[in-house]
């Protein structure tokens, strides 16, 4: 599989990711747009957790809105039975193919524009469109969820006590990124 | 907004994130050719629609995609309860209804001033 990052294909033309370059920011909060990574949407039954997890180099996390983390690498629980690994760095369709149990790993790196949204105000954006509690008790540092955000479908991660990763489908991001924009403008600062 | 507790991500959510998907607890039969017309039109279109509580299926469509069961009174909105797709329906009395108790009376006492529970 092509590397998401790989920035020029054999007939020489440049690969543009959706918002290249993008950025804004507020005094309280910062909106960026993330570089390309490899994304797996990953199913499997609770017997295939133990080899996946060894192969991929993490614990699968199995307790909801829990992430697990090594490296470049996170993987998020979306589901009972399925996650979300992202990574920075390495190939994890190349490391599933080795398990011979029971999954399901889709590559889906190309669909998802993931956004980091930081600073003091990050919460209070996010919440402007997303009507989880966010709050560090209920959605603490580590925690992940497919959510909304306004009109779309996000997966929210929590990096740090003010700063966020919003993963969105591509066709979507146009949206997500003004509507964050305006959310930020909202939140003054 | 109303909160939901999905049983699947064990805590309530928005009722954004859900989507509702009929009524709960629709036997298929297995061999649904064998079964009568009449049958199958009650087992396809034939809803019960009750004032008060219904089983319905809801799905946690924006978080963790699972299917689930809920029970809810129509009249207030109130879920009562939520249990996992798969799960035995549960019992659940008519006193637990509260301010809908009125809902499930016979049709001629409907209008009589007393709570439900009082005529016993």
């Amino acid at each position: 599989m092509a590397k998401a990052a790989a920035k020029v294909s054999s007939g020489g033309a440049a690969r543009k990711s959706a918002l290249a370059g993008r950025e804004f920011h507020t005094g309280a909060v910062r909106l960026a747009v993330l570089p390309p990574a490899e994304r797996i949407s990953l199913r499997a039954p609770a017997g295939s957790v133990a080899a996946l997890s060894k192969a991929l180099g993490l614990d699968l996390p199995t307790k909801p809105k829990a992430s697990a983390s090594n490296g470049g690498r996170t993987a998020l629980w979306l589901g009972p039975d399925e996650w979300l690994v992202i990574d920075q760095t390495g190939d994890p369709l190349a490391n599933c193919s080795e398990v011979k149990d029971l999954h399901s790993a889709v590559g889906v790196s190309h669909r998802n524009v993931a956004f980091s949204v930081s600073g003091a105000g990050a919460e209070a954006t996010l919440n402007a469109g997303c009507p989880q509690d966010l709050s560090l008790e209920a959605f603490p540092v580590g925690a992940c969820s497919r959510t909304i955000l306004g009109k779309v479908e996000i997966v929210l991660l929590r990096t740090g006590e003010d700063a966020f990763r919003v993963e969105c489908w591509r066709s979507f991001s146009d949206y997500v990124h003004d509507f964050l924009v305006e959310a930020a403008a909202d939140t003054g600062g | 907004m109303l909160l939901i507790h999905c049983p699947y991500c064990e805590e309530e959510r928005p009722e954004l994130e859900f989507r509702h998907a009929g009524e709960a607890h629709v036997a298929r039969s297995p061999d649904i050719a064998a079964i009568s017309d009449e049958d199958f039109e009650k087992f396809f279109f034939i809803r019960s629609n009750p004032k008060g509580i219904v089983f319905e299926r809801w799905r946690h469509v924006h978080g963790c995609g699972r299917f689930f069961n809920a029970a809810r009174n129509t009249v207030t909105d109130r879920f009562l309860t939520t249990y996992r797709a798969g799960e035995t329906k549960p019992e659940i009395s008519v006193a637990e209804t509260g301010p809908a108790a009125w809902a499930n009376r016979e049709p001629a006492e409907l209008n009589e001033k007393t709570a439900a529970g009082a005529k016993e």
